[in-house]
């Protein structure tokens, strides 16, 4: 039940909190990326990424651009599948079950799936019915205004906009719309969010504002961040995978690490010419 | 500054006087843009001086909310109403046809076909759009008013339901073209959120990108019923030419256009009461289609979203 | 993991509702489609036994088997014309008005408004003005003279709606070059604007004569006679055109008649055809240079 969530200081669900605090090799993968590929038509975009992503962390995807790692990004709630003349092969286990196997329905297994975009982008509609819409889609049982309020309270935008629900959603600042998108995202109560550089188009005090919330967020989802700013990287992940392009254009992991390890002590040489800034 | 010059004192660059040239031309083309105003201004001025000849004899009242329109066959009665009834009920036929397969249609080219089948939807329905009016009234007439009778016996030859079927058919195009603008103007953003969190196509569509289109939806909606308002041939070939105040689909009616068109075939002397009652009817026109127009891009205006 | 209790999903009731949904998306596109391919075999079904070498070089006549379209061909012919004369110079002025030498201000703006809701005028309305200014005020008779210059204010909106884009699309660094080299306002319009922009503009014209073509009702307002056994031989004599011709012969009670009507339908829609795939023809050859 939906306890779950609120009763995270109570001793009987003590899973979720022990995991965040523990934060060990011994966390469950959620993820589990096995040779994957993505074709556009016959270019290729992305070849060979095998990682596997833990549950509860945060994950940083860096990289130059058109190293794919939006791309992967996309293959995890198969987004992909809405652009034609994409094909992805591969595997990827979602908690064991094949994302992309013919039985698996990409609308039942989105909702499961939170994604935040680049570019704040809240629905023409009430700041209710944006969080709402997730809801009613997906078939919500409880009380609506309740899961309102308790996704708007994790994306911390609750005090801010609690006497304007019905407000259209496009009047709020470009930071409250991110944070909006993201409790947006939440409502459906998904168990994996994934944010395509959810900072970029914002502020510096927006920004801070978005990573407190991821850092305040994975005691309970699984996060995977796709960001350019490599000291964002740093300051919010747990893990970080590293991306690079080659000769032919297709994207490539280079290295999956604790995110201290890849800034500090880095495996490979071209992590650590990218982290140093000799190239971007 | 002065010019730069040579040695010699002649300057290296010689300005041409062309500025004069630069202002009559640029004069010029302002007049052509101002031809469009003329236009407008010509439209209300040459309405508006004729029909002044009307409602000198006939008071506005009368005309306005009278309900018998004979200005020609006594008893004489000048009541515009079955004029505009007729007009109406064509215009309704028309918009029960053309609306929801309008939108239907711009809702399955913007958010479902594939871009090679919307590439040969496209120039078809633009086919459809440039066929001439008076080719409509022949289908109305020749093909769906007997096939109408194969149902329906005692439906007349001339009826309001063949002409505003095909009136309907006949602006589709638009209804669906211009709303298809509007909802591919919905940023791919919107979509893609929504599709994130687990709804169909179907629920995009209807939840996310009508809405979110909704300005122009409405603007293209209007904009096609302004149109089917000012039709002519059509309603002229297969509505009739018996000026009726009724709601009924299956009798025989006259347009406001098609009584302009059977007024300006026959002999009637220019001046004559007769004559002028065709300009007091095409002021009325002109405003009921302003009004839907300005209304259009009111709508357009006001709600339209910006989205960068 | 979350409890799965608290969503209700109903995947097989939103998938059965929405394929229901796409049907009924996709039958109306077709019932779209299909009225065009109805209405053009139930014209060439009626037609096609009256298209004739008589069709295209008879004059109108009482007997059916004799009548032809002669009079509208060439009465088409010098309506079209003078259209094209008049509405040329002034749309494609007013275009560059708009896009190279019009400042931000109220008559711009009062400019552009007008022009949209002139597109919006009823074209039987354009009729009533050729009748009153030009037939009766300017004593034009009902002559193609007034009909040219009523049809011209009609579809000036679409001329310079078309041209306006076409300007518009003329990438702002040519317009650049030339002014760095030395050129008045006036010369890089004339020899850069003008010149990348003449496809565009070309298809916008054809368009709006195609529309001319079919256009009755302004034409009947101002003609009005529609039986004419005559060619025009100037500006100022009376005229029919092709569309009127049609509704002339399909409003006769004859069957022999509505055969045709239908004839000339097919006679005009192949002109209108040829012209609209001339236009296709060089909107393309437009884009692909534009991509080169």
């Amino acid at each position: 039940m939906t306890e779950t969530r609120e009763g995270l200081d109570a001793p009987t669900v003590p899973k979720l909190f022990v995991n965040e605090h523990t934060a060990s090799d011994e966390s469950n993968t959620v993820i589990d990326v096995n040779k994957l590929d993505v074709h556009y038509g016959t270019f290729c975009a992305v070849r060979g990424v095998s990682m596997k992503i833990k549950e509860n962390r945060v994950t940083a995807f860096i990289g130059p651009s058109g190293c794919g790692k939006s791309t992967v990004l996309r293959c995890f709630n198969r987004m992909n599948d809405l652009i034609p003349g994409a094909r992805v092969t591969g595997e990827i286990n979602f908690f064991g079950q094949d994302l992309y196997a013919a039985e698996v329905d990409p609308t039942e297994m989105r909702s499961r799936v939170g994604m935040v975009f680049q570019k704040p982008n809240p629905f023409p509609k009430s700041i209710y019915d944006n969080v709402a819409f997730g809801l009613k889609v997906n078939g919500y049982t409880g009380n609506y205004p309740d899961a309102v309020e308790r996704s708007l309270k994790r994306a911390a935008l609750w005090g801010e906009v609690k006497d304007r629900l019905k407000e259209n959603a496009l009047q709020l600042s470009g930071g409250q719309q991110q944070r909006l998108c993201i409790a947006r995202a939440l409502a459906p109560e998904p168990e994996v969010l994934l944010m395509d550089e959810p900072a970029s188009a914002l502020d510096p005090i927006s920004t801070l504002a978005i990573e407190q919330l991821i850092n305040d967020l994975c005691k309970d989802v699984s996060i995977i961040i796709v960001t350019h700013n490599m000291q964002q990287a740093a300051r919010v992940s747990h893990e970080t995978a590293f991306f690079m392009v080659n000769d032919d254009r297709a994207g490539y992991l280079v290295e999956f690490d604790d995110t201290s390890k890849i800034f500090t002590n880095p495996n490979d040489e071209r992590t650590e010419a990218y982290i140093t800034g000799r190239f971007s | 500054m002065s010019d730069p010059t040579t040695d010699d004192g002649e300057p290296r660059f010689r300005r041409r006087s062309k500025t004069w040239e630069g202002g009559a031309v640029k004069w010029l083309f302002l007049a052509c843009a101002l031809v469009s105003i003329l236009t407008t201004v010509g439209i209300l001025v040459s309405l508006v001086i004729n029909a002044w000849g009307f409602f000198t004899e006939i008071p506005i009242w009368d005309y306005l909310f009278g309900t018998r329109w004979s200005p020609i066959l006594k008893p004489r009665d000048y009541g515009v109403l079955p004029l505009v009834s007729g007009t109406l009920l064509v215009t309704l036929i028309g918009a029960l046809v053309a609306v929801p397969i309008g939108l239907a249609s711009a809702i399955f080219l913007s958010e479902y076909a594939p871009d090679r089948l919307r590439r040969i939807i496209k120039p078809v329905l633009e086919i459809l759009g440039g066929i001439p009016t008076v080719v409509y009234g022949y289908f109305a007439l020749t093909w769906v008013t007997p096939q109408i009778q194969k149902i329906l016996p005692d439906l007349l030859v001339f009826n309001a339901l063949s002409a505003g079927l095909v009136l309907g058919l006949m602006i589709i195009p638009m209804v669906s073209s211009l709303s298809e603008d509007a909802m591919l103007a919905v940023p791919r953003s919107l979509k893609q959120a929504a599709y994130a969190l687990g709804a169909t196509r179907l629920e995009v569509s209807i939840s996310i990108v009508v809405p979110a289109a909704l300005s122009g939806v409405i603007a293209a909606c209007i904009i096609g019923i302004s149109r089917a308002i000012g039709e002519t041939m059509l309603v002229t070939i297969a509505a009739g030419a018996t000026p009726k105040l009724t709601l009924n689909p299956l009798e025989s009616i006259q347009t406001m256009t098609a009584y302009i068109v059977q007024l300006s075939l026959g002999e009637t002397p220019h001046g004559s009461l007769e004559f002028n009652t065709i300009f007091a009817v095409g002021l009325l026109l002109f405003f009921m289609t302003l009004v839907m127009n300005v209304g259009g891009h009111y709508v357009v205006r006001r709600w339209g979203l910006r989205y960068e | 993991m979350r409890s799965p209790s608290s969503f209700n999903h109903h995947l097989g009731r939103r998938k059965i509702l929405g394929s229901i949904a796409l049907v009924m998306f996709m039958s109306s596109v077709v019932v779209g489609i299909l009225g065009l391919v109805v209405l053009l075999a139930q014209i060439l079904f009626q037609g096609l036994e009256w298209l004739s070498p008589e069709l295209i070089f008879n004059f109108p006549s009482r007997h059916p088997e004799q009548a032809g379209l002669k009079a509208a061909i060439f009465g088409t012919v010098w309506l079209m014309g003078l259209t094209a004369a008049f509405t040329v110079p002034v749309g494609v002025g007013a275009a560059i008005y708009l896009e190279e030498y019009a400042s931000e201000n109220w008559l711009t703006r009062l400019i552009e408004v007008n022009i949209a809701n002139l597109a919006g005028v009823p074209s039987i309305v354009y009729g009533l003005l050729g009748l009153a200014l030009f037939v009766q005020w300017l004593s034009m008779g009902r002559s193609v003279l007034a009909g040219a210059l009523t049809m011209s204010l009609l579809v000036l909106p679409i001329v310079i709606l078309a041209s306006r884009e076409a300007i518009k699309a003329v990438p702002e660094t040519y317009r650049q070059a030339a002014f760095a080299l030395g050129a008045t306002k006036w010369e890089v319009v004339r020899s850069v604007v003008l010149p990348s922009a003449s496809p565009g503009v070309l298809t916008g014209i054809i368009l709006a004569m195609s529309r001319a073509i079919g256009e009755t009702a302004p034409v009947i307002a101002i003609s009005a006679l529609v039986y004419l056994t005559f060619i025009p031989q100037n500006p100022l004599d009376r005229f029919t055109v092709l569309p009127i011709q049609i509704f002339n012969w399909i409003a006769r009670p004859q069957e022999d008649f509505r055969g045709l009507a239908a004839g000339g339908i097919i006679v005009l829609l192949i002109i209108l055809l040829s012209m609209n795939a001339l236009a296709v023809f060089l909107r393309n050859r437009y884009q692909k240079q534009s991509v080169e």
